[in-house]
């Protein structure tokens, strides 16, 4: 133990301390094969369900994978997401949180590893979605910039819901308890656009789907991909994730300072 | 410098209405190996916790390496290195790539991390299982990773919470020759204890803390000695200890603990005299199952 040379380095900077957690995150994200591959079968079932099981009840015509494909991807995201708040509250309960926070640095960016593995666990998810919808039957008539701008409200719309479920996992109790608060989130995409249009649902309820953030979402992505009128839908998604995101944030920086004191 | 690696004054900290610690004061001098020997739920890991700056308290007052922990906490935390009670490594991640990961984050480039990672699974003979994953580690392993994980970068101050718990005596003697070590490079180990023989064998001086106070400091020596000088052990035919009682040794004591006890006792039990040990001078301090009664 003498030989060992004295290494008092300045500690990882705000930057580096990310990169490094978003590595771990990752690579923990890779080694967990079962949750990998629920996120990408899960997606190939729902789309296979609701085209060939429920499409022809919902839509006889048989152009039902062109309406619901945007729902899909949402419902995709949302549940790929749900994964961050277990992950989290695991972290949170093990030792290595201790490790983390007495060291100098920017801790909170283990939170931000997840957030970041999550975002990539969902694309792959996302893509494979897409995939499968083309497969069975999804002709969009979008250009490049409509591809674009739909990856940019997907990719807001996954920040928004990972941010939200690593808050949740940052204030339950336990991985479990984590897991169960984040399904009723898993509920919001059914009250919206996603599967059938909000005209068709009681008045009481059209008024809660046609406010809350995953029907504007929705509409955006369907308009841009199959040319269906945006309108002001776009302003509304975006504001609406931009929003979901700010508030998660700052819920994720209260709950982890205070995460400490009652452990 | 600073003489005293940690000091605290007055330190206090209630969750809810249960008082944790009431009154911590703690003087631990710089290089030195410092044991917080307790029982269960005495407010050990509460301390350290707090002295590690991941707890606030609710008074008091606390220096690590000169640096306040409530007002200086960036310096404090660059001062020192933590491994809690429960092994801080990720356990789907090999113990190379945990090393490599603590290096990065405290600062050491890509190449300097892969040495240093070398460098310390080779010195806790880890170099075989460094490859692999460490779920499949033993209990020894795991706290063996998770101390050259803390040991990465200097720091000059060392926590150790409960650091040989639950591990066999062969595992336990090789972190006890790991921490010695440690004091011959100068670092300060503070470390908490269920273990008599882990705070005799290792540390230059003992705080005994129960329910939250501190109770006795000393070195090993001077607590056993103000227990007494020479323990009377009294056991049946069966060998069964019946009572210890704490003398000074000389005849007159010896001659009246037991025309006391004689009256108390079977005419046949067994008298014996030894030297006091860390145990006696433990369950007369704490409120484990009080030997008071019996002590003169």
């Amino acid at each position: 133990m003498n030989d060992l040379s004295r290494l008092t380095p300045s500690p990882a900077s705000f930057f580096a301390a990310n990169a490094v957690f978003i590595g771990r995150s990752v690579r923990l994200s890779l080694r967990n094969v079962e949750a990998l591959l629920m996120a990408v079968m899960l997606p190939v079932m729902l789309m296979l369900l609701f085209t060939y099981v429920f499409g022809g009840a919902l839509d006889p015509s048989g152009n039902y994978v062109n309406y619901v494909v945007p729902g899909i991807i949402l419902l995709c995201a949302g549940f790929g997401s749900s994964s961050t708040a277990v992950d989290v509250s695991v972290d949170m309960t093990n030792g290595i949180i201790d490790r983390f926070r007495t060291m100098p640095i920017h801790s909170m960016g283990v939170i931000t590893g997840h957030v970041a593995a999550s975002l990539t666990r969902n694309l792959l998810a996302t893509a494979v979605v897409i995939g499968v919808a083309f497969l069975v039957g999804f002709r969009p008539n979008a250009g490049p910039a409509e591809w674009l701008a739909a990856l940019g409200i997907i990719v807001l719309f996954i920040l928004a819901f990972t941010w939200l479920y690593a808050a949740i996992g940052l204030v339950a109790s336990s991985p479990s308890a984590a897991s169960g608060y984040g399904f009723a989130l898993l509920f919001l995409p059914y009250l919206s656009s996603a599967f059938v249009r909000t005209e068709t649902m009681p008045g009481w309820l059209q008024d809660v789907a046609n406010h809350q953030p995953i029907t504007p979402v929705i509409e955006t992505i369907r308009g841009l991909l199959t040319g269906t009128p945006i309108g002001n839908q776009a302003w509304l998604a975006v504001g609406w994730c931009a929003l979901l995101i700010l508030v998660a944030i700052a819920w994720c920086g209260i709950s982890f300072r205070r995460k400490a004191g009652r452990r | 410098m600073y003489p005293y690696a940690i000091e605290t004054k007055g330190l206090k900290k209630s969750f809810g209405k249960q008082v944790v610690l009431d009154g911590v004061d703690l003087s631990v001098p710089s290089g030195s190996i410092y044991a917080l020997l307790g029982p269960n739920g005495a407010g050990k890991t509460t301390l350290i916790n707090i002295l590690s700056t991941l707890t606030a308290a609710d008074a008091g007052e606390a220096r690590i390496a000169g640096y306040n922990v409530f007002a200086e906490k960036t310096k404090v935390k660059s001062s020192i290195s933590l491994t809690g009670q429960f092994a801080a490594v990720d356990e789907m991640l090999t113990g190379e790539e945990n090393m490599r990961m603590i290096c990065r984050l405290s600062g050491l480039s890509p190449a300097e991390s892969k040495a240093r990672t070398a460098e310390l699974l080779k010195q806790f003979e880890l170099e075989a299982a460094g490859k692999k994953r460490v779920k499949s580690y033993s209990g020894g392993m795991r706290r063996r990773l998770d101390l050259a994980v803390s040991l990465v970068v200097d720091r000059p101050v060392l926590f150790l919470d409960e650091p040989t718990t639950g591990l066999d005596t062969i595992s336990r003697q090789t972190l006890w020759k790991i921490i010695l070590r440690l004091k011959e490079r100068g670092v300060t180990v503070f470390l908490t204890t269920q273990y008599l023989e882990e705070a005799d064998q290792l540390a230059d001086k003992i705080s005994v803390i129960d329910g939250g106070r501190i109770v006795a400091t000393g070195t090993a020596a001077e607590l056993k000695a103000r227990f007494g000088e020479e323990v009377i052990e009294l056991r049946d035919r069966n060998e069964a200890l019946l009572r210890t009682v704490a003398t000074s040794g000389t005849i007159a004591d010896v001659r009246q603990a037991l025309s006391e006890l004689a009256p108390l006792l079977p005419p046949d039990a067994r008298v014996s005299l030894r030297k006091p040990s860390m145990d006696d001078v433990f369950l007369a301090l704490t409120s484990q199952p009080r030997l008071e009664e019996s002590i003169l």
